[in-house]
């Protein structure tokens, strides 16, 4: 497998031309939160908008043409990458957005029930009852929690989770958390505080058994690995563009077809219609039903470069890359002593986020050391608290890696918490 | 190193041995605050005397800037009245804000908090105590704008 060549891939992007804290130059270790943008992404978002600027969807014109023409290749590119079609694939303002999407369909679908309002075909699947179930994990970032756990509090429906065991991973012991009355399981690929990879399979396998959907919080997995939704097998996926290159204010929502169809919709107002009189409107077919508004069409021609960038280098020598960074990581922080790994601690089923708690500093000093020698990482509960809690951490100090990080990375870290512990005297 | 204008010595020695930490008793209002973005947490105690003095008692977890602040704070304002504090935590927001000149008869060991004002991430590290001991003291009712107790808000989780 080729290697990636880390040098020319950073020549690509400006942020590293710039030095930071006592003019060092950055090593950037918070791609889990968002990553660099290389100049292919950004020029292609200008060029949007110095040469075919436009309301998509909207207008007679040559421009008008030309931006929404730019805006559906952007959705069919986006949506080759995970192996869906273009129109099974929701443009959203980012990941949270998505899950709150698929929430609100939920609610929704719920509340016009009461009403005898009219729904979509199919939609009887998001009709919630008292007692009927949701199913997340204890290991799931805030915005893959909070919107359920609303859900469960306006519906009465009930929120269950997976417990995690020791080692970081799905504690999927207990299958009779599934059950006929779950409705939706909704869990992470990729933990962004744990580095977790969950078996998707067994889950959807579970799901499967007692017709439940599956929705798959991608957030840390498509930036990272190859994601194909049709192997997977699950219902739904959601990811944010900024992780992966992209701008901001892109997210993306994937659903299958058919299961798209069934929901009502989200946000309502302009694009998102069929027709509309003063008593009653009905619905677009998806994904317009579900994006309300003139679309962020310059952020999904970025996002769509993102992609272009992505593929030209491979998304398995991606994964691979990162790989061996994280075996490294591994390697060299379990040898500093009162060091320990929130995570699984062999790069087994893990993604490159490197969460770990030392002893006597807090995350938030361990991160202004670092900080002052020119690194950044993450430090707090990276919007997964309860996983701290379950295992024992107030918060923890975060690495993540990506395409333009490179061994030199891992040993400066290294080196910046020998640095940490000396400067705090532990 | 900048760095050393943020970690002073006394900052480091506070944060190892801190001073007052532990819950009253008894109390007239407990408050918790929350810093939900690094998870600095803390839970503070005031109890009212007859002559308007305030003691402060508190537990609290999270960075060496949090942790020395509220030592700092509890050295400063402890058996004080509510406008000796209020002023003073006035006076530290001014001070972190780069606004003022730090004034040690004001602040104590606090003045080597200016530091901080370099890194605005850590400020709201800084000020979490110091917050809460006010918020604690309105609700006590000990500022003179909530004297009368049906205002007092009961709420004992802020943020």
């Amino acid at each position: 497998m080729a290697k990636l060549d880390v040098a020319a891939i950073k020549a690509d992007f400006p942020i590293f031309k710039r030095t930071v804290r006592n003019d060092q130059s950055l090593v950037y270790l918070d791609s889990g939160a968002t990553s660099q943008k290389p100049f292919q992404v950004l020029d292609a978002e200008r060029n949007f908008y110095e040469n075919h600027n436009a309301a998509v969807h909207r207008g007679a014109h040559l421009l008008a043409e030309e931006a929404t023409d730019a805006f559906e290749h952007a959705r069919s590119n986006i949506a080759g990458f995970i192996g869906a079609q273009p129109d099974d694939l929701v443009f959203t303002k980012n990941a949270t957005e998505a899950i709150n999407l698929v929430s609100y369909s939920f609610l929704n679908a719920t509340l016009k029930s009461m009403r005898g309002a009219e729904l979509p075909k199919g939609a009887e699947r998001f009709v919630l009852a008292e007692g009927d179930e949701i199913l997340v994990s204890e290991m799931e970032h805030h915005a893959n929690l909070v919107p359920w756990q609303e859900l469960c509090e306006k519906t009465g429906a009930v929120l269950r989770w997976i417990g995690l065991t020791e080692d970081g991973r799905l504690d999927l012991s207990d299958t009779s958390l599934f059950s006929n009355r779950t409705k939706i399981v909704a869990v992470t690929h990729q933990s962004n505080l744990l580095g977790t990879v969950n078996d998707v399979s067994t889950i959807v396998k579970l799901a499967n058994s007692v017709g439940a959907l599956v929705f798959l919080d991608a957030c840390q997995s498509v930036p990272h690995m190859p994601v194909n939704v049709v192997e997977l097998g699950v219902d739904f996926i959601a990811w944010s563009g900024h992780k992966m290159l992209g701008p901001l204010g892109i997210g993306c929502l994937w659903g299958k077809s058919e299961i798209l169809s069934a929901m009502p919709p989200f946000i309502s107002g302009g694009s998102m219609i069929e027709s509309v009189s003063m008593e009653r409107t009905t619905f677009a077919a998806p994904p317009k039903r579900f994006e309300a508004g003139v679309p962020m069409a310059a952020q999904a021609v970025g996002l769509s470069a993102a992609v272009d960038y992505l593929n030209a280098i491979g998304m398995a020598e991606v994964a691979e890359h990162e790989h061996m960074l994280t075996e490294a990581a591994l390697a060299g922080l379990s040898g500093i002593p009162g060091l320990r790994i929130i995570g699984p601690e062999t790069s087994f089923d893990r993604g490159s986020a490197v969460s770990f708690a030392l002893e006597g500093i807090h995350p938030h000093d361990v991160g202004q050391v670092l900080d002052e020698s020119g690194i950044a990482v993450r430090v707090g509960q990276h919007c997964a608290k309860p996983a701290c809690i379950r295992y024992g951490v107030q918060a923890t100090t975060r690495a993540t890696f990506y395409i333009y990080n490179d061994l030199d990375d891992v040993e400066a870290l290294v080196a910046g918490i020998h640095s940490a512990k000396k400067f705090f005297g532990v | 190193m900048k760095l050393e204008n943020m970690y002073q010595e006394i900052i480091l020695d506070h944060y190892k041995h801190p001073h007052g930490k532990g819950l009253a008793e008894a109390f007239d209002a407990e408050v918790h605050h929350v810093n939900p973005t690094c998870g600095d947490e803390i839970t503070l105690r005031i109890s009212r005397s007859d002559d308007g003095k305030l003691s402060v008692s508190y537990d609290s977890m999270g960075c060496s800037i949090s942790q020395a602040s509220a030592s700092i704070m509890f050295d400063q304002i402890n058996n004080q009245d509510f406008d000796f504090g209020d002023t003073a935590v006035d006076h530290l927001v001014s001070m972190l804000q780069r606004s003022v000149e730090a004034d040690e008869d004001i602040l104590g060991d606090g003045i080597a908090l200016a530091g901080v004002a370099q890194y605005p991430a850590r400020v709201k590290c800084a000020l979490l105590a110091w917050m809460a001991w006010r918020d604690a003291a309105i609700q006590a009712g000990a500022d003179n704008s909530t004297k009368n107790e049906d205002s007092v808000d009961s709420t004992k989780e802020q943020n």
